[in-house]
């Protein structure tokens, strides 16, 4: 095995016993870089000093080992452009919180990963600089909008990965590239040097191979941050300590999947069957139904959380892209792409004098609905189970014209962004013959990032769906 | 059902200063028309008596103490490290007439 | 023609003189700093990815100015985005206050009625722009120190009816937050920036006037007064022609007396306010709006009325003495103290305003001061007798005085009475001068 196909547990022990060096892992991962970097287009930039800054890190958790970092991170030495022509050249001057506390812990951020243009997608393909491809199957689709960090995990180039999620950023992306990937809860992990898309909504987290992986990784990054007020004051705890516990006597609902765009499909199937081992394994599982709900009066549908969903978002996006003058840095604003006009144009309706009223502020009182209806979930179930995209990675030229193509790929985890809680992708499903993925979404509660790990971790051991772990 | 012409489009670019084309104009109409079918979906619900959510995480009173913190200050340099328009430590545009 | 009654309403900006900026830790001097950007960090830069956390001292700042102006206050607050382009915006927005302002309905008391104070907000300043032409070329240049200074904004209801009460109600606001002592309100270097909106309302109309003008920019006083009374001027012409003056914004012209149109002012720009979601928001409790209430001064206002029932000193007099509480507190320590001696306040304040003391204020001991007052109210030990040949002498060289006096011009007096202490060489009392005096010239 090469060793830029370790995961990050199983390279950090093999280095603590000497088996390997981290120049074997540096030379194996410029070595696939190399091969497939161009095809593939993951990275934008790549930091030719890396195993430098990797010789001295033994000591340190993560021993210097390569970090794939997405392109919206701030990070100081590489250039920062969220994949958007109007930041090309960018040197930021500081460093965002999230890879400072990667580096501090001995990560080195290799190079900086492709993705949708301001993280406006879910494909990767609303990118200046052209799609990233999927490494399972390059005539597809990694996902979006983290997608060249999760095809930087997915093609070993790299140990694991940072990325960001909005509704779906993380988790879909790890769907479509057969990784696993945490939304943490909103405010566990800083925004503080991470270029804004959605303010109350984006949460920066972990891509890696593994669940185990993934502990480790949030142990490092989440924690409360002075230069970011909302995050949390909660203490964060140590989610590598009670992994591998179990899921015995948890309660978990089966959620969205008489939806019509999935019944009868194999996404559907995917999740029940993942419902059937948590069985298994000793949890209670039960199936909530959409019409059920509705029935109830609760709004548990997608089709609301996608107009909540663009609503919000865009109206934040609209103001977050607002400071892009191309005065004190980067480029005017003729230099942004179609999807970024469209969603800064919409954003500006849906606040505008006349609008706001009707659009923004109403979509927010819905989200007030939301969070009732799943603080509400919650008090019955420990964990909510679905899928995070309705199909698997879908090919390459997928976007098209379709003015909401991000937003209505996101429609089955929007609802429990909009309300932050915490989720996991792990993958659920392997087709031969395409090579692609579906992923399993596991949801929890605020800041119950430990009880989805635990969940996870159960699920990855007791099935064999993840490609780093052979049976 | 809200309608949307080239001239909201125009409207808009001009408040969010996305300098459009005419042709883009039409598409981006076009494309606004549509998303606001999906949002049109939201007026169904009753939200009488609901409150916004602008912040999902319940904090309040997120301060700072009203002290200097050098560790965050760039330098002149670093700050101007990212434009070629300066001149004197200031950062360049052309004239802006007659304004506050 | 038709009379007409001037309405004005007032916006007035403050920046407050915390020590580092409003939503960042960079420091708070823009004034003094020896070159351009070099008090900038991501957050007051507006770089990609920056957050902004609320300096607490600046909301307790603003809470307080609300209590001293009688405002009620709201308890739960927000911050609110306001956006616009303009290159000194760093953000593209402006992070303000919408319909929570901290403070709201509030008062200042003038001579010719109570000013009533819609609102008192804060919100964070812009960059600075200076025009210049380099190598032939018109550029603006922009300075960031500026950005992001905490800013308060104290709007009042249109009840200022004069250009007289206008500058008596920005003195007064000036003077209440120089007494909180928040601000240096440095008026040339922009630290408090006057705006007025004008209109004419006709005499008899019950309604306000369907239109009003924006005057921009004022850094003084006077430019406050000339700019309201060129305006009443400028609008009532248009006016008697049948026309509306257009609504727009004017700046002041100091040399040519003359105010000039900026922009139209659209009639409000579209600034799609939204709550800052970066922002949580305040909620003021009980224990905390105790602790914001019992640090402010008593009221001005107050001072200078227990002063006046206390000591009978004059509010245009000891007005002049101090700007801050902690100096009205030395002041109040020092009158006491006075009184404590038997000697006159009214008199100490006048000598102290006409700088007839030799005395460092609020830097020397006040006992220090009570003494050299004491010094100048001493009244010589002289003895009627020996004041005598002194008068006399007075009088012999001053003919023309007597007779004046005598013919009834009694103001002469006072120089008698001069002449003589200048003889005598010594301080004695006016009273018992004019007494012995008078003596002398009614008997001839």
């Amino acid at each position: 095995m090469k060793t830029n196909e370790l995961t990050l547990k199983k390279s950090i022990e093999l280095l603590d016993k000497k088996e390997i060096s981290i120049e074997d892992i540096y030379k194996d991962t410029w070595q696939v870089y190399e091969e497939k970097n161009k095809e593939l287009n993951i990275f934008l930039t790549k930091d030719k000093d890396a195993l430098i800054k990797a010789k001295n890190q033994s000591d340190k958790p993560l021993k210097g080992l390569p970090i794939a970092v997405k392109d919206n991170f701030l990070t100081v030495g590489l250039p920062t452009t969220a994949s958007s022509k109007v930041l090309d050249g960018f040197m930021p001057p500081y460093e965002s919180t999230v890879t400072k506390r990667v580096k501090e812990a001995g990560g080195v951020a290799i190079g900086k990963t492709n993705m949708d243009a301001w993280a406006h997608g879910s494909s990767t393909e609303t990118s200046d600089y052209g799609p990233t491809k999927n490494p399972r199957n390059p005539k597809f689709l990694p996902g979006g909008s983290s997608g060249g960090s999760a095809a930087a995990v997915a093609a070993d180039m790299c140990i694991a990965a940072l990325g960001s999620e909005t509704a779906g950023s993380i988790r879909q992306p790890a769907a479509w590239c057969g990784t696993v990937g945490l939304k943490p809860t909103y405010g566990r992990t800083s925004r503080y040097g991470v270029v804004a898309m959605g303010s109350s909504l984006d949460s920066p987290g972990p891509l890696t191979k593994t669940v185990e992986d993934s502990a480790m990784l949030l142990n490092i990054i989440a924690g409360h941050d002075d230069n970011d007020g909302t995050t949390s004051q909660i203490e964060t705890i140590d989610y590598e300590k009670n992994l591998k516990n179990g899921v015995k006597g948890m309660k978990i609902g089966i959620c969205y999947v008489d939806h019509p765009n999935i019944k009868g499909t194999v996404t559907e199937k995917s999740v029940i069957d993942a419902g059937h081992i948590f069985e298994k394994l000793g949890a209670q599982v039960d199936q909530i139904k959409i019409s059920e709900e509705l029935e109830k009066g609760k709004i548990l549908t997608h089709e609301h959380a996608i107009g909540v969903y663009t609503v919000v978002q865009r109206g934040e996006v609209s103001s977050n892209l607002s400071r892009y003058d191309g005065i004190r840095y980067g480029h005017d604003r003729s230099h942004f792409g179609h999807e970024a006009k469209n969603r800064i144009m919409l954003g500006t309706f849906t606040l505008s004098k006349g609008y706001a009223d009707k659009y923004y502020n109403l979509a927010q009182k819905i989200r007030g609905l939301y969070i009732e209806n799943f603080k509400e979930l919650f008090s019955k179930y420990d964990l909510l189970i679905s899928s995070p995209s309705p199909t698997m990675a879908l090919p390459l030229g997928s976007l098209g014209n379709d003015p909401m193509f991000g937003e209505l790929q996101d429609m089955l985890v929007e609802p429990s962004s909009l309300v932050g809680i915490c989720g996991i992708s792990v993958p659920s499903y392997h087709d031969g013959k395409t090579n692609l993925y579906l992923g399993l979404n596991i949801m929890g509660d605020y800041f119950q990032e430990e009880k989805i790990l635990k969940a996870a971790w159960a699920y990855e051991q007791a099935t064999s769906f993840n490609p780093w772990i052979k049976k | 059902m809200t309608k949307i012409t080239s001239d909201t489009v125009k409207h808009m670019a001009t408040l969010a200063k996305i300098p459009v084309t005419k042709d883009e104009e039409e598409s981006l109409a076009k494309g606004f028309t549509e998303t606001l079918e999906v949002v049109d979906k939201l007026f169904k619900i009753d939200v009488k008596g609901v409150k916004p959510t602008h912040q999902v995480t319940g904090l309040e009173n997120i301060l700072r103490e009203d002290k200097i913190n050098e560790k965050k200050t760039l330098s002149q340099d670093e700050a101007l490290s990212n434009t070629k328009n300066k001149h004197n430590g200031y950062f360049v545009v052309d004239q802006i007439l007659a304004e506050d | 023609m038709n009379k007409y009654k001037v309405i004005v309403g007032m916006e007035v900006h403050v920046e407050l003189k915390t020590l580092s900026k409003m939503f960042c830790g960079c420091r708070n001097d823009p004034f003094h700093a020896e070159k351009p950007n070099i008090h900038t960090c991501p957050v007051c830069l507006g770089l990609p990815g920056a957050l902004p956390v609320a300096n607490k001292s600046a909301i307790e700042w603003t809470i307080k100015l609300g209590l001293a102006l009688g405002c009620k206050i709201n308890r739960l607050s927000k911050f609110d985005r306001k956006h616009y382009f303009y290159p000194d915006l760093p953000k593209g927005y402006q992070i303000s206050q919408y319909d929570l302002p901290f403070c709201y309905e509030g008062k200042v008391e003038t001579t010719a009625g109570p000013v009533g104070i819609t609102r008192v907000h804060l919100e964070e300043d812009t960059g600075k722009l200076i025009h210049s032409t380099v190598n032939g070329k018109n550029i603006s240049m922009i300075d960031f120190n500026r950005s992001s200074v905490p800013l308060v904004e104290i709007v009042t209801e249109p009840e200022i009816f004069s250009s007289a009460q206008a500058k008596e109600y920005a003195k007064k606001l000036r003077q209440i937050v120089r007494y909180l002592d928040i601000s240096d309100c440095d008026m040339e270097k922009g630290g408090m920036r006057l705006e007025a909106n004008i209109s004419l309302q006709k005499e008899g109309d019950t309604t306000l006037p369907n239109y009003k003008v924006e005057l921009k920019n004022i850094n003084s006083f006077r430019f406050l007064e000339k700019g309201i009374e060129y305006e009443i001027v400028r609008q009532k012409e248009i006016l008697e022609k049948g026309k509306t003056p257009i609504q727009e914004t004017r700046g002041y012209n100091a040399e040519k007396n003359i105010t000039y149109s900026q922009r139209t002012k659209e009639d409000a720009a579209d600034y799609r306010y939204f709550p800052d979601p970066d922002l949580p928001p305040i909620n003021i409790s009980d224990a905390w709006f105790s602790e914001i209430k019992k640090s402010n001064p008593e009221s001005l206002d107050d001072l200078f009325l227990t002063w006046q029932k206390k000591y009978k000193v004059s509010r245009n007099l000891t007005e002049l003495l101090f700007e801050t509480s902690q100096e009205g507190q030395w002041l109040d320590n020092l009158f006491e103290k006075t009184e404590a001696q038997k000697l006159l306040v009214d008199k100490l304040v006048n000598q102290l305003v006409n700088k007839k003391l030799k005395v460092n204020l609020f830097n020397d001991e006040a006992d220090k001061v009570v003494a050299e007052y004491k010094k100048t109210t001493t009244v010589d030990e002289v003895s009627d007798e020996e004041l005598i040949p002194y008068i006399e002498k007075v009088l012999k060289s001053n003919n023309n005085a007597v007779s004046d006096y005598q013919a009834g011009k009694t103001q002469v007096m006072n120089f008698l009475v001069g002449m003589v202490m200048r003889e005598v060489k010594k301080k004695i009392e006016f009273a018992r001068l004019q007494a012995l005096i008078t003596k002398k010239i009614s008997t001839k």
